[in-house]
């Protein structure tokens, strides 16, 4: 019975979020629904709103939910904190990764990782288990084994630093990843690597929101939905033809649709 | 005489009660203390006194601590595992320890140093009675109690202490000086006094720490004075730990002679009320100086950082490099001044403060200042202050990380900016348990820095 039921709760329900930056409306009515083992893209043009969606799914705090609801595998996400959404498997990877000087990779993320193992009643990892696994998720996303041994993200490039979330990403093995423009800014090796990350965690019962400003990630990470968000709304849904329309068209017949209904 | 004997008759009763009975190069530097002290007194006035310009030396003075007489430090008072506990500790090292100021041998140790090497690194009740070391012969020489009123005072009542003697070519190892107080009898001062005299082409390292009880109000006032010879290297760490609830006034006199090198760790924790006075003089062309410093306050603590670097000869580096911690309502100073003067052209000089504000109620006074008389030179300075950032704070909860977890890992960050300089393994890792057991628990959910 409980079975049955985990299987069919989608991972992830937005109900007509709306949520305000400094009293300023940045979202207004967004809905979304993402089952398990779906992967669903949103697109739209810069300050539609896709980031603040992503942050405000992971707990931003600044970011002020005015009305609406989110359910996170059927519970109230909006009163969970911040990392209790993680360690409860969420994972946001950031648009702009955050430089932390003088903490060390390999202490943060054998922090997170005995966050979430605690959190779910097991013992933290033994420092020799952590190296080992740590070292295969390095060559698997290839990134310079060299990185880790610095301070987080610390005079990384923007390329260094995608990566770097997308280790973040396969070491802790989330339930729904976000990922907001980890594309953008890479070239077509790192593209090649970020979805090799994301389709390697593709499991039945995990998922993935892919944030993106173009179509060009898509034709790695194969999404089963493509959505498009104007000015804080989803002005349009469909699969992955989708993203080829927006590509060969841009987003200006999208914007102009809406404006039509609207008025 | 009797304006000192009027406002501070616990100090002239103790000057007057010390015994007669001692070398005559210590009765005549005493003698020069107390003479000086009698001039000065102590820099309670504080308007015009700019290097007093943040802090109210007024409950020191009032204070009446006694001077008890120097006991022997009998077994059981302090163990070597209190010693081992709370200071910084190597079988390889040459450690000295002195309880309530005075020397105390059955926990002190380190390897025997030839006679034949002509170095010396003895205890200066030692070396005063023993007219053994050129260092007691420089006593007052950098630090000159005419210039300072806690100088003075501490030279007015000279008694033990560390003299550190390296001959040309000689290398000292690490000698690891330990001033513990003990919460025994009435609230008591101490008058440390350090000498090292780094003769040509020698090195030594030299660690002081200062350590005593948390519910104990005492006084620690301390006098190094360290020459550093040409292409002499020293390595110096100054530990303020005391407890507290102690006052700790630190003055610290450098002179640098020809490509010398010196270089400086001041790390602070403890004291009610603290002063860390450190002054370096590279008189000798092609010197490198690197001061580095950490300091934590809690609660209602002060700490006043005034630290000197001055060139007077070309080709000089200079590195100033502080670091603060400020929580609860407490308050840091950091007076950092470096002076180039005319001739010291070709001169390298950088200093910088950063702090981190974990309490609104927390204040730092960050005053960088360069005085520039030379016209071909590279300086430069910059201070920060600021409160954990909030972007870095979700960016690590986001990574399931809970507030209390993120703020002692960005504080603790923060901090080893500086204790990763600490070359010395052991006393880099006692100095990172140290600050890792200070970090204070931070309440982030607070909006910090008003968004
Ligand atoms: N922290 C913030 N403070 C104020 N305004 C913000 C903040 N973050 C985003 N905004 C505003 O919200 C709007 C949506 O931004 P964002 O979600 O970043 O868009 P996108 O990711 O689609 O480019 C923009 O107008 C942007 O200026
Ligand atoms: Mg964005």
């Amino acid at each position: 019975m409980t079975t049955a039921n985990q299987t069919d709760t989608p991972i992830l329900e937005v109900k007509d979020l709306h949520v305000s930056i400094d009293g300023q409306e940045i979202l207004r009515g967004v809905d979304l629904t993402v089952r398990p083992g779906e992967v669903h893209a949103i697109m739209g043009p810069n300050g539609s709103g896709k980031s603040t969606l992503a942050n405000t799914l992971a707990g931003r705090p600044e970011y002020t939910v005015t009305s609406g609801k989110v359910l996170y595998n059927g519970a109230d996400l909006l009163k969970m904190q911040p990392e209790d959404r993680a360690r409860e498997g969420m994972f946001l990877a950031f648009q702009y990764p955050i430089e932390l000087p003088g903490v060390r990779a390999w202490q943060f993320l054998k922090a997170a990782i005995d966050a979430k193992r605690v959190h779910q009643g097991e013992e933290e990892m033994g420092a020799r288990e952590f190296d080992r696994l740590l070292r295969s998720k390095v060559e698997e996303v290839e990134i310079d084994p060299e990185l880790v041994r610095r301070s987080v993200n610390e005079g990384f490039s923007g390329g260094e630093k995608k990566r770097n979330e997308v280790l973040q990403m396969a070491l802790l093995e989330p339930k729904l990843a976000l990922l907001d423009e980890t594309d953008s800014g890479l070239d077509i090796d790192a593209l090649r690597i970020v979805s090799d990350g994301v389709n390697r965690l593709r499991r039945p019962d995990n998922a993935a929101v892919v944030v993106t400003h173009y179509q060009r990630i898509l034709n790695y990470i194969k999404p089963d939905y493509v959505h498009v968000l104007v000015d804080g709304r989803i002005a349009l849904s469909g699969g992955p033809e989708l993203a080829e329309q927006l590509e060969a068209r841009g987003y200006d017949w999208v914007r102009e649709g809406v404006d039509a209904a609207s008025g | 005489m009797t304006a000192t004997a009027d406002t501070y008759p616990h100090y002239t009763a103790a000057y007057e009660a010390q015994s007669p009975e001692v070398a005559e190069t210590l009765r005549a530097l005493r003698n020069r203390g107390w003479d000086a002290f009698s001039q000065l007194g102590l820099p309670t006035a504080r308007r015009g006194n700019e290097p007093w310009k943040y802090t109210n030396v007024a409950p020191i003075a009032r204070e009446a601590f006694a001077h008890p007489q120097p006991m022997p430090v009998e077994d059981g008072i302090v163990t070597l595992d209190d010693v081992r506990a709370a200071a910084p500790w190597h079988a390889g090292w040459h450690t000295f320890v002195f309880v309530d100021g005075v020397f105390a041998p059955h926990l002190s140790s380190g390897g025997e140093i030839a006679e034949s090497s002509g170095i010396v690194i003895a205890p200066l009740a030692d070396t005063i009675h023993a007219e053994r070391g050129a260092s007691v012969s420089l006593l007052g020489e950098l630090a000159r109690p005419e210039d300072d009123g806690f100088v003075a005072l501490n030279t007015a009542f000279v008694r033990d202490g560390m003299g550190i003697d390296v001959p040309v070519d000689g290398d000292a190892g690490v000698v690891n000086v330990v001033y513990l107080t003990t919460g025994r009898e009435q609230p008591r001062v101490t008058h440390p006094r350090i000498i090292v005299s780094a003769q040509r082409n020698s090195r030594a390292t030299v660690i002081e720490t200062y350590v005593g009880p948390d519910d104990t109000r005492y006084f620690t006032n301390a006098v190094a004075e360290i020459h550093v010879h040409e292409g002499a290297r020293v390595e110096h760490y100054r530990l303020l730990m005391d407890g507290m609830d102690a006052y700790h006034v630190g003055t610290s006199r450098v002179i640098q002679h020809r490509d010398s090198g010196f270089s400086s760790g001041a790390i602070s924790r403890g004291a009610a009320l603290g002063r860390n006075d450190f002054s370096v003089t590279l008189i000798g062309a092609g010197a490198e100086c690197t001061l580095n410093g950490l300091y934590l306050t809690v609660g209602n603590q002060h700490m006043d950082n005034y630290i000197n670097i001055d060139h007077t000869e070309p080709n000089g580096t200079s590195r100033m490099f502080y670091k603060g911690i400020l929580d609860g309502q407490s308050r840091a100073i950091f007076g950092g001044n470096v002076t180039v003067r005319e001739g010291a052209q070709k001169t390298d000089a950088q200093q910088t403060d950063k702090n981190l504000l974990l309490s609104e109620q927390a204040e730092v006074d960050s005053k960088p200042s360069l005085l520039i008389y030379a016209d071909d030179v590279k300086c430069g300075h910059g201070a920060t202050a600021g409160h954990i950032d909030l972007d870095t704070v979700f960016y690590m909860q986001s990574r399931g990380l809970d507030l209390p977890t993120v703020s002692r890992i960005l504080i603790h960050a923060f901090a080893s900016e500086i204790i990763d300089t600490v070359a010395l393994v052991p006393l880099r890792e006692y100095l990172d348990e140290q600050f890792q057991n200070a970090i204070p628990d931070v309440d982030i959910t607070l909006p910090i820095g008003g968004r």
